[in-house]
């Protein structure tokens, strides 16, 4: 066991850090704060896109791609070396993880390489943007419940619906939306993946205000939105096992080993150790030392847990089940942790922005995080997939299975 | 980087597992816990007879000379095993502290017996119901002669050796190990009841039994570094029962219907699970942390072993004790094996100190580090 590079990793790693030092800033000493007030203007679009482009030509771009798909054809532990780096830098993030982890390479494996090679390639060097529609009102973690529908017009298809949850809607040129093709045939049965032009007018975009104030997100309005037959993504009716295939990608995307979000051991112990409580600082009361040291214990098991992870790609291998634990862990620690520190400020806890400490860094943290324990999968779902695919115990019973999805009930 | 056992390592893990299921069932702790035996003496034969109370121990000294990530690989399978033998006793206390505070001559003298298993050794630390830190230790070691009162020694009636943790001087601190030969004038041993019968447990007295410093005797420095080693060790014991435990109640939650379905069926049983599961693997891989800690001699031991300290104590309890719940009226049987892992993993979260006071510990290290 040890935890240093391979000779050739080192040097990659060298490299990667070199390329990245000339490159881009490094980022700013501080506790992990969850604002980001400019994501998805204009402005911030552009130097995303400006950034892909930058690592695209150097080809450190979606590393592992393969190069009949465009990519440069690297070693998944590669990708892990250069996401360990970038870290280490402020540059846009949170743009072309969708489109280029889940969508595009969707795209690669069903359509026709016409089609899908030059996006592929626009898409790398960041001239487009591609988001995922999967999600509705109706169907989040059932997401085979899907109701927009696609109908049969000649040789186009005519889609209606409402999508929602789309993260950076607004700002994308591309999108694959799941969608109903038959109502009569049992719920996974009748569904059909599509790519669509985002900038349509038939496609309405409205930017969903999450709790924390926030909007990364969207609603997706579908008003007669006309589609070609060649913009089906995979078999007529064949879509949920395209959609597999997307979150299949999803999958295979591995951190590098930070230990998870929100607020570290040392931010912690840096605002226990400032924060005075009648006996003293906050840090010398043994409950407070207890409960830190307890999440310590979590994000230090997550960060070696993602090692071995690293590890098994290192060696070629594929990761083992336990890579699946990572955010239904993260997400509740630091739920847990930012709730604490609240609590650790006593009635000033509740205030927000200048007047708070830190300058509200840890409320910002207790309010963006419940959406953490909901996005990509909840913790529920998660619970699911770690006891049925990792631990073999059977499927809920469902009622809905075997019977023509508009026979199912679907509530208000 | 290279976070995984190699290849040989987890060869040695399979021959190891292969030999305890054949050799160590579950009956096997079932009979020590009915009977008056301290240990399963043909296990620890056949044990001794494998080598592996000496993997860590140097050829010099009679032992295997392997390191201590080849004994972590034994401990995890010694706990899935939940082996009635004095295995942390003398291998990861006693052994230990000879290997790292004993002078030449008494590492040439016990080593030897202890890597072949001719000895049994033990460690006693705690004298009573309370925090067993330097200040609490009344024992004393003057002259040559071992005085006080220790209790919940593990095989402390099977042991022939132990290290004993005793005053060496008025100062708080002046505390350190002492080397006593169990079968001398001035022993008293009683075995004592405990939650966990499948294993032994004794109170000892000295009253001015011949005793030796180990090595010069080093204060409670040495003390803690041999419970950070032996805690290291031992979270791989806590690992390998927290997934013997989550293995049972998953072929239970498979073969047993309600309602018409198997109970693993249900979400509540499913959700569980997964906790467990999180909590297996999270001890794992702070476990993987201090067996490289140990193995490296790195200084972030201290930070290592308290961390898979924590978090194997925390899975093994959870995992233990959902394991009972999931069987229902059955895991609550005497028959049932579900209560032999329960204490089991009780007693190893205890005996080398609650998880409570290991969370102290590691702040106190973590503020070390900060202020480096």
């Amino acid at each position: 066991m040890d935890f240093e590079d391979s000779p050739e990793e080192a040097q990659f790693r060298q490299e990667v850090y070199a390329w990245l030092a000339e490159n881009a800033p490094l980022k700013k000493e501080g506790p992990s704060s969850a604002r980001d007030d400019d994501h998805g203007s204009p402005q911030a679009v552009a130097a995303a896109k400006a950034w892909q482009a930058t690592k695209a030509a150097r080809g450190f771009a979606q590393i592992p791609w393969p190069k009949e798909w465009g990519g440069p054809g690297g070693a998944p532990i590669q990708q892990v070396i250069y996401n360990q780096e970038e870290a280490k830098f402020d540059v846009p993030r949170m743009y072309f993880e969708i489109g280029l982890g889940m969508c595009v390479p969707t795209v690669l494996t069903y359509c026709d390489p016409a089609f899908a090679k030059p996006a592929a390639e626009r898409a790398l060097k960041g001239d487009e943007i591609w988001c995922q529609l999967f999600s509705e009102p109706a169907a989040g973690s059932d997401s085979a419940g899907v109701q927009t529908k696609a109908v049969r017009d000649g040789e186009d298809w005519v889609i209606n619906g409402q999508k929602v949850w789309t993260s950076g809607a607004h700002f994308c040129d591309y999108g694959i939306i799941l969608t109903r093709t038959d109502p009569d045939a049992p719920k996974h049965k009748g569904l059909t993946m599509f790519w669509i032009d985002m900038k349509d007018p038939a496609v309405e975009c409205r930017p969903i205000k999450q709790m924390s104030g926030a909007s990364h997100f969207n609603e997706v309005y579908l008003n007669d939105l006309r589609v070609k037959d060649s913009q089906r993504i995979g078999e007529l009716n064949g879509g949920w096992g395209v959609a597999v295939t997307t979150l299949m990608f999803e999958r295979l995307a591995v951190g590098g080993g930070d230990g998870g979000s929100g607020p570290g051991t040392e931010a912690m112990m840096a605002l226990a150790r400032e924060t005075q409580l009648e006996e003293g600082p906050a840090l010398q009361d043994r409950a407070v030392r207890e409960r830190i040291a307890e999440w310590h214990v979590r994000a230090q098991g997550l960060k070696f847990t993602t090692f071995r992870t690293i590890t098994a790609l290192s060696k070629g291998q594929t990761p083992g089940p336990e890579a699946s634990i990572g955010k239904l862990v993260s997400a509740n620690t630091a739920q847990e942790r930012s709730d604490f520190a609240l609590d650790l400020q006593d009635m000033a806890g509740l205030l927000m922005g200048e007047e708070a400490t830190h300058d509200g860094q840890f409320q910002d943290v207790f309010l963006a995080i419940p959406g953490l324990r909901i996005a990509g999968g909840t913790d529920e779902i998660l619970k699911n997939v770690i006891a049925e695919r990792v631990l073999g115990l059977p499927g809920d019973a469902r009622v809905d299975k075997n019977v023509p999805f508009k026979d199912v009930p679907k509530g208000g | 980087m290279d976070f995984d056992f190699s290849d040989d390592q987890k060869e040695m893990r399979a021959q190891a597992r292969r030999f305890l299921e054949e050799n160590c069932p579950p009956a096997k702790a079932r009979a020590v816990m009915e009977s008056d035996a301290t240990h399963d003496a043909t296990l620890w034969k056949k044990i001794a007879d494998l080598g592996w109370l000496g993997t860590a121990v140097p050829e010099a000294h009679g032992g295997v000379g392997l390191g201590h990530e080849e004994l972590c690989v034994l401990a995890e399978e010694i706990g899935r095993a939940i082996a009635p033998v004095p295995f942390n006793s003398s291998v990861y206390l006693a052994t230990e502290a000879l290997l790292i505070a004993g002078s030449e001559a008494q590492k040439a003298e016990w080593l030897p017996k202890l890597a072949s298993g001719a000895l049994i050794g033990t460690f006693a630390l705690a004298e009573k119901a309370a925090d067993a830190g330097p200040e609490g230790v009344q024992a004393s070691l003057t002259g040559g002669a071992l005085s006080g009162r220790k209790v919940a020694v593990a095989d402390g009636v099977a042991a022939d050796i132990a290290i004993v943790v005793a005053r060496t001087g008025p100062g708080a601190e002046d505390v350190g190990l002492a080397l006593v030969d169990l079968r001398a004038q001035g022993v008293e041993r009683a075995p004592a009841d405990s939650i966990d019968p499948s294993r032994s447990f004794a109170t000892l007295t000295f009253d001015g039994a011949a005793a030796e410093a180990l090595g010069d005797g080093a204060g409670w420095s040495v003390v803690e570094h041999l419970l950070d080693r032996a805690a290291a060790l031992t979270a791989f014991e806590q690992v390998g029962l927290s997934d013997v435990c989550l293995d049972m109640a998953k072929e239970y939650a498979l073969t047993r219907y309600a309602f018409g379905r198997p109970i693993g069926s249900f979400q509540a049983i499913k959700h569980k699970l997964a906790d467990v599961y999180v909590a297996n693997e999270l001890a794992r891989s702070n476990a993987y942390y201090g067996a490289w800690a140990l193995s490296s001699g790195s200084s972030e031991l201290a930070e290592a072993a308290a961390g898979a300290r924590v978090s194997a104590t925390e899975a093994a309890f959870l995992a233990s004790k959902e394991n009972i719940q999931t069987h229902g009226g059955m895991g609550y049987t005497w028959e049932g094996d579900c209560h032999l892992y329960y204490r089991r993993a009780k007693a190893l979260s205890l005996q080398l100190g609650a998880a409570r006071v290991w969370k102290e510990k590691l702040i106190r290290r973590l503020e070390r580090k900060n202020a480096a």
